[in-house]
């Protein structure tokens, strides 16, 4: 339907002022460059010697090239087991967070009379989106239940992502009911029409949710933080906060601007920015495709009619 | 007909046991990560002793409650709160539907797909990957920001440190992370609307100022009324990951939030009782604000969950 509406838009003749098309174009530009500016300056900085980035030489290209910093940074013990834990995280998140969202998503697609008691599991999954135990409680939970220091303690308290559930039964729902029904008079169980029906019909829509599920789990820090007390334990990015924010924290707390300098000078902020641009190519190795499937699964989730 | 009814209830019953049998997981893992720590709530009207669980510990009352209504950053905490994430709500409604109106104008396909490439990027980094790099580019002696200033002949400020700047600084940051995945969803509702409404308007000899009036703005309402009404329910959500990663003592008078407060109170001081109080304070009240907010959003913009 947005496609359609598309193509006629084109053709439509405007008679604007060309400057008023620049004056847009030069400016939303600039958005766009100011968005990325930043992410250059960390390429950059990741690229060039540590004596030019400590001076501040550095803006958004390399001063000094070296790849130093790449070459300390893998073959840091520390950084390369949390890189193993979250592509752990991720494989074993993506495996279970899919299964679960699958499995909710098919029942709560049927309607009341098809499943009883099919109102009452969807408000009992939407309650948790609304309202919460708060932090404590749940960390005291998944304390008693001994998952502390696991890889299951990231995963399993979010292993059902209501919201994910939501976008997925609607889907299902839009595919037609004849399809069903016929799958049902050849004598399909209901196993059978998710597995070789439902789910071949909506893989657009699974793969969004994959996407976001696989970023989801890469990008999450703060789990990590507090369920794991070892520090070889750490996810990536749990890792890359205490690396960053805490000596953040150290440096701010240190009074004097005299200090800060100094500080500054000695901080290795190479090292930071290739440790911090590593983390970021997962997800730019992925973008495109996020790209590719967001439209759909997001105007599914969020504006459907 | 009493045998076929039976029947036909019994074959039902076999159909819907394995609908029944695929939710049991998801259950379990939902009684006991989401609804068991609502049992933990009790923790807040306790003087909690993990040793002894949720209903061994000793009963206090409001005790931990009115421990943090006599606390003197408690009205700054929640002023902070309900100050940064209005700010937050207003940015991410104004911005997005100004850049998807801009985008629309541009004609150069190829262009529009970059740009919205480009600005969507940063939706997807995480706030330590972000707050990595804002920490350097805001950094007063060797920041990119601060060359910035430096060229226009001022001093540098040091924003992150910095408290009357820290609140802006964080929802610039914000914008900079979401803009882009609001500026789509708002591209896609103009995509949607009627052509020949432009067409009618352009034989009328509208302008482009007059277009974007009459016709773009009233086609994307009710995407904006949906998005608004729903983002009610964030009113107390001032943004836990960012400030968690970009604040400091220094700024803890304009930046910390409840979020970050229930966190430095439970979970490192490990004053559990009155951590739990405070986010139980700040479950209901988003509770009743989230409800309020589906309940505008169902009558203004035709909204249901399922």
């Amino acid at each position: 339907m947005v496609k359609a509406a598309k193509a006629p838009r084109q053709m439509k003749i405007r008679t604007y002022s060309r400057l008023a098309d620049a004056v847009i174009i030069v400016f939303m530009t600039a958005v766009a460059l100011l968005c990325l500016l930043p992410i250059i300056n960390v390429l950059a900085l990741s690229f060039s010697s540590s004596t030019a980035a400590a001076s501040g030489a550095v803006k958004l290209w390399p001063v000094q090239f070296s790849i130093e910093s790449y070459k300390y940074a893998l073959t840091k013990p520390q950084f390369l087991k949390s890189f193993i834990v979250s592509v752990e995280r991720v494989a074993l998140g993506l495996i279970i967070n899919m299964t679960c969202t699958i499995l909710a998503a098919y029942p709560l697609s049927k309607s009341s009379k098809e499943l009883t008691g099919r109102n009452i599991y969807a408000w009992f999954f939407f309650f948790t989106m609304i309202f919460s135990g708060g932090l404590v409680p749940w960390y005291t939970v998944i304390k008693q239940t001994h998952l502390m220091n696991k890889l299951l303690a990231v995963i399993l308290p979010g292993a059902v992502p209501v919201y994910h559930v939501i976008i997925l039964l609607n889907f299902f729902r839009q595919l037609p009911k004849e399809l069903y029904e016929a799958a049902v008079v050849d004598g399909g169980t209901e196993m059978y029409i998710l597995l070789k029906l439902f789910l071949p019909l909506s893989v657009p829509s699974l793969a969004t949710l994959a996407l976001f599920t696989a970023v989801g789990h890469w990008n999450s820090w703060f789990d990590g933080l507090i369920l794991m007390t070892n520090p070889d334990n750490y996810p990536l990015q749990t890792y890359l906060r205490n690396l960053i924010v805490v000596k953040n924290m150290q440096t701010m707390s240190s009074a004097s601007q005299a200090e800060l300098q100094e500080m500054a000078k000695i901080s290795d902020r190479t090292l930071k920015a290739s440790q911090i641009f590593i983390a970021c190519i997962p997800i730019l190795a992925v973008y495109p495709f996020v790209q590719k499937y967001f439209m759909k699964g997001l105007v599914l989730g969020s504006v459907k009619g | 007909m009493v045998s076929t009814a039976v029947r036909s209830r019994r074959h039902s019953f076999k159909r819907q046991l394995p609908l029944h049998l695929m939710l049991l997981p998801c259950v379990a893992i939902v009684v006991v990560f989401a609804y068991y720590p609502m049992v933990g709530i009790v923790i807040a009207f306790q003087r909690y002793n993990p040793r002894m669980g949720f209903f061994g510990s000793r009963w206090i009352g409001l005790e931990n409650f009115k421990y943090l209504l006599n606390l003197p950053n408690t009205p700054s905490v929640l002023f902070n709160t309900v100050f940064i994430s209005l700010l937050k709500i207003i940015a991410e409604l104004v911005v997005p539907v100004v850049f998807a109106i801009l985008l629309d104008q541009i004609r150069i396909s190829s262009l529009k797909r970059s740009i919205q490439t480009l600005i969507y990027i940063p939706y997807f980094l995480s706030w330590i990957i972000l707050g990595g790099i804002l920490i350097d580019l805001l950094s007063p002696s060797t920041g990119l920001v601060a060359d910035l200033w430096r060229l226009f002949g001022k001093e540098p400020v040091f924003f992150l440190a910095n408290p009357r700047a820290f609140p802006y600084v964080l929802v610039i940051t914000q914008i900079w992370k979401n803009a882009g995945y609001g500026t789509i969803i708002y591209l896609a509702a103009i995509t949607a609307i009627d052509p020949a409404l432009y067409e009618a308007t352009l034989m009328d000899g509208a302008n482009r100022l007059q277009e974007t009036w009459h016709i773009t703005l009233p086609g994307m309402k009710p995407i904006i009324v949906l998005m608004a009404t729903l983002s009610l329910g964030n009113i107390l959500n001032a943004g836990f990951e960012q400030v968690l990663t970009l604040y400091s003592p220094i700024v803890y008078s304009s930046g910390d939030i409840i979020d970050t407060f229930v966190y430095r109170i439970g979970l490192v001081n490990n004053q559990y009782g009155i951590a739990t109080a405070a986010n139980l304070f700040k479950s209901a009240f988003s509770f009743v604000f989230i409800v309020i907010g589906y309940i505008l959003a169902y009558k203004f913009a035709d909204y249901t969950v399922f």
